[in-house]
């Protein structure tokens, strides 16, 4: 190929110019391609940055395009670089750090800013936007000294940063110059569910007040509003507004209004030279939203590759807020006016609120706020300009949606290839059909899978299934039957039955005859499968080591950096001094980091080099906690009746027992127990698999208790007086889960699932079959044995798993 | 600089349990050594291409893929390529069998 590659230039690292360089090297478009970036950070997802505020995401979970992506691209990336000059002349661009580069094109995709109101004081210690990393950075450092923060602008934006500042725990009020919050998108009614929804969980408001002083010596430390109030705060976020970074474009002689002015295909008014983004004014509109920047890029990318294109006409916008609880949508126009025709209805019990606006009975805007179903439907119909009938208004707005069936497809037959179906990663409808014709997708997932649509926000779900159903037509089936992952359509109880009913003894069995997908399974079915197996047959099931994860297989909980921890076995939370001292040796030798003591009552090693892990449980000498393990973890304990003036029972005693009786086991999903000597529960019974309560009669059993991440009380079980019978009970509990549980299903969702009613039907009101489960699960346990003693005994598997082979 | 490659005995078939994964650092590469069920034998570097890093070897291998160990990472063992919707390449290394031998040329 003899063609010279033209120079492409993208100033700006950010989602827009990215995206569009996406959408070039997609088409094949043959350019050298250079990026400059003012921020130090390959491109990430600026819009995740509140998820990363608020906890829920990490810096890198939000990079989009990873610093190898510009290498496997042969993109050559300058970050910490501002491009200070575009020279027409010459063809060259002209950085801060003197760098001259010549271009053949140009894209400036330089964002915006942070609108800083120009009041006294804005330039105090403790005043940020909320823009970028470093703005989170310094919001995250903040929340940890100071407590007042005040976020001036009730905005999408503000919003957003003030349920994250709230969630670490600071004091949060947002100033707001109206009267109505995000008066850009809500009318009244909406405005008002908003902030009430807010109130309650916890966001205080100071409304229609202009800010006119941030008051403090160095640090700011309050509010002054024109009306002569304030407000103490020594954190301030301002959240007023964006500003179309235009700098660069001032300064090279490019025509500039508010944003820089392009036309229908990005075109700036110097030759060769575009521009998308938010730093793009477009037909008077500049865009602070994404999906504009993906459609803005696609049509660029085509224009800079030579292919046809229909111009840029402008994005109709919509948005969704989603700040934990708090769904809101609006598109198009929505404030009311005599123009309009208005069909709304509002429900304070349900605290939902619908309105739909129209100009000459076409759809021209909507607004949701609490039920956002409709969001999608609604996009695309204020989109299409669909004229409102009979059967669009009940699908809106009735209880049937019957006759809608059929209206939805063709409203999906309509959209055009080249729209965004997913906003979040600018996947058009074009590329979801592709990807469900080209390789025989029959479901959300597989098209989530591989384009990414769905995987984000979720919000364009209900659009991706009517693709879906539109492109497969008769063959698309609503609910596609969900088997235990995607190698099988098959249910685990399926699963089971055919096991027993075939003999079947191993994965590989169990997947080649009941037709799996994927010949030797994935890693959600290989370690289900050698569960169900190992529970139905304990004594003759050979464990496949090559089922099991990570944690299970090497017998200790890897790390991050692939070091791992070792947890010796402490029954009922009780140790020795002896005990102590070996682990203290032990730990000191093998430069253990941390030793944690952890919540199960035990003591955690840190940081253990993988080929020390078996010289460590040598020298320990101890058993294996199975820290890391899907069985029994712990028995906590409290003091109980051998020393404490409370106890009733004594707790210390039956906790080791248990712990000592129950070990090793395989379970569905890791169990924790705890063992209290009165209803005190210093031992914290009630979220535990099975929570033990003694008191003076007996003992009372709790089971279905969890912590985490969705924490679930445990139900109260039985009353028993022996603790023969308490033993008894547990066992026939334990097995009875094993043998019905879903394999990663902890007993929370077992209990909800099964019902308790019926679990205590089958283990309370029949002694046979109390007895029964019990028998089967002692058999079982006879089968086990201390995993790190094995590996000790088996020189080839621990060679070949545990050794640092050097050749 | 392109260094002449070099070939390192790694050690015989049966060192490599199938489908586990086994460490083996040659030179100053660590290496992630996988024998599939067919018998095949594949030599990756050991270190995930996701942002967080992370080793290989303690993955769960399924045919020719690998599921790694901490991040559930889909990789396909003979080209090194992380599978949608998740992005990366693993550095992969050729591997030949000479009888029970087994060598990999860095």
């Amino acid at each position: 190929m003899t063609t010279i590659r033209e120079k492409l230039v993208l100033v700006g690292n950010g989602m827009a110019g990215i995206g569009t360089i996406e959408q070039i090297l997609k088409l094949g478009g043959a350019y050298d391609i250079t990026v400059f970036g003012s921020e130090p950070h390959p491109n990430y997802n600026r819009i995740m940055l509140s998820y990363v505020l608020e906890g829920s995401k990490t810096l890198n979970d939000i990079i989009l395009n990873d610093w190898n992506w510009y290498e496997d691209n042969n993109i050559t990336l300058h970050t910490g670089t501002t491009v200070t000059r575009i020279d027409e002349g010459s063809k060259q661009v002209v950085t801060d750090s003197g760098m001259i580069v010549p271009y053949d094109k140009v894209i400036i995709a330089t964002g915006s800013n942070s609108f800083i109101l120009p009041v006294p004081g804005s330039d105090k210690e403790g005043v940020v936007g909320f823009r970028d990393i470093s703005d989170c950075d310094a919001m995250l450092a903040a929340a940890k000294q100071y407590s007042k923060a005040a976020v001036i602008g009730g905005g999408l934006l503000g919003l957003e940063a003030a349920k994250g500042l709230l969630n670490l725990g600071m004091d949060v009020t947002v100033v707001h110059l109206m009267e109505d919050l995000m008066e850009r998108q809500l009318d009244r009614n909406a405005s008002s569910m908003l902030q009430a929804e807010l109130e309650r969980q916890g966001v205080k408001f100071a409304m229609g007040k202009q800010t006119i002083e941030l008051s403090g010596e160095q640090r700011v430390s309050g509010l002054r509003f024109s009306d002569g109030s304030t407000l103490a705060a020594d954190f301030v976020v301002m959240a007023v507004g964006i500003k179309p970074n235009v700098t660069l474009a001032k300064d090279s002689g490019i025509s500039v209004n508010r944003g820089i002015v392009v036309d229908d295909y990005l075109q700036t008014s110097m030759q060769n030279v575009y521009s998308i983004g938010e730093c793009a004014e477009h037909r008077g509109m500049c865009y602070g939203l994404v999906a504009p920047l993906f459609e803005q890029g696609m049509v660029l990318a085509k224009h800079l590759c030579g292919s046809d294109t229909k111009p840029y006409e402008g994005s109709i916008v919509s948005t969704k807020l989603k700040i934990s609880g708090v769904d809101v949508f609006s598109a198009g126009e929505f404030l009311d006016s005599p123009e309009h025709t208005v069909i709304s209805s509002k429900d304070e019990w349900k605290r939902t609120y619908k309105k739909i606006l129209l100009k000459n009975n076409v759809i021209v805007g909507a607004v949701l706020f609490g039920d956002v179903t409709e969001s999608a439907n609604l996009q695309k119909l204020v989109k299409q300009g669909a004229v409102m009938t009979d059967e669009i208004y009940t699908e809106l707005m009735g209880t049937g949606c019957c006759g809608g069936g059929a209206k939805k497809s063709t409203s999906v037959e309509a959209m055009a290839d080249e729209e965004i179906v997913c906003g979040c990663n600018g996947v058009t409808k074009k590329a979801i059909v592709d990807a469900v014709t080209e390789h025989g997708f029959t479901t959300v997932d597989e098209i989530k899978a591989c384009t990414g649509a769905t995987r984000s926000c979720g919000g364009c779900k209900p659009v991706v299934e009517q693709i879906l159903q539109f492109v497969l037509g008769d063959s698309f089936q609503q609910a596609a039957k969900q088997g235990i992952c995607g190698c099988t359509t098959l249910s685990r109880d399926e699963i089971v039955a055919e096991i027993t009913a075939k003999g079947l003894k191993t994965t590989k069995e169990v997947m080649n005859v009941l037709g799996w997908k994927q010949e030797e399974g994935c890693s959600k079915c290989r370690p289900a499968i050698n569960y169900y197996l190992g529970m139905m047959n304990p004594d003759t099931h050979q464990d496949e080591k090559e089922s099991r994860f990570v944690n299970e297989r090497m017998g200790a909980n890897i790390q991050k950096d692939g070091t791992y921890t070792v947890i010796p076995r402490m029954y009922g939370g009780v140790t020795t001094p002896e005990d102590l001292k070996k682990i203290a040796d032990v730990s000191l030798k093998y430069d253990v980091k941390v030793v944690k003591v952890t919540g199960g009552q035990r003591l955690d090693l840190i940081g253990v080099k993988k080929e020390d892990l078996p010289k460590v449980w040598e020298e320990l000498d101890m058993p294996s906690g199975y820290g890391y393990a899907k069985s029994l973890r712990t028995v906590k304990t409290c003091v109980g009746s051998q020393f404490c003036r409370f106890g009733t029972q004594d707790s210390l005693g039956m906790g080791a027992l248990i712990e000592r009786k129950y070990e090793r086991l395989d379970f569905p999903a890791k169990f924790k127990i705890a063992v209290n000597g009165c209803p005190r529960n210093c031992a914290e019974s009630c979220t535990k698999d099975i929570g033990i309560v003694g008191n003076d009669g007996g003992w009372e059993v709790f089971i279905g208790g969890n912590g985490g991440i969705k924490p679930r009380i445990a139900d109260s079980f039985c009353k028993i007086k022996t603790d023969e019978e308490l033993i008894e009970v547990c066992s026939a509990v334990m097995q009875y889960y094993r043998e019905t549980g879903n394999y990663l299903e902890r007993t929370s969702e077992w209990v909800e699932r099964m019902g308790l009613e019926q679990i205590q039907m089958v283990i309370l009101n029949n002694e046979d079959n109390r007895k029964e489960l019990a028998a089967r699960i002692d058999f079982a346990l006879t089968q086990v044995t201390d995993p790190w003693k094995k590996m000790l005994n088996d020189s080839s598997t621990r060679t070949a798993l545990f050794e640092e082979t050097r050749v | 600089m392109k260094m002449a490659t070099q070939i390192y005995t790694i050690g015989t078939v049966q060192d490599f349990l199938l489908q586990i994964g086994r460490v083996i650092v040659a030179g100053n590469v660590e290496l992630a050594v996988f024998r599939t069920s067919d018998g095949a034998i594949y030599a990756l570097q050991n270190r995930s291409p996701h942002p967080k890093g992370g080793p290989l070897a303690e993955g769960i291998v399924s045919g020719h893929f690998l599921y790694d160990p901490l991040y559930d990472w889909k990789i396909d063992l003979r080209t090194g390529e992380v599978q949608a919707p998740d992005q990366g390449i693993v550095m992969t290394y050729p591997v030949s069998l000479v009888g029970d031998i087994v060598t990999v040329s860095l």
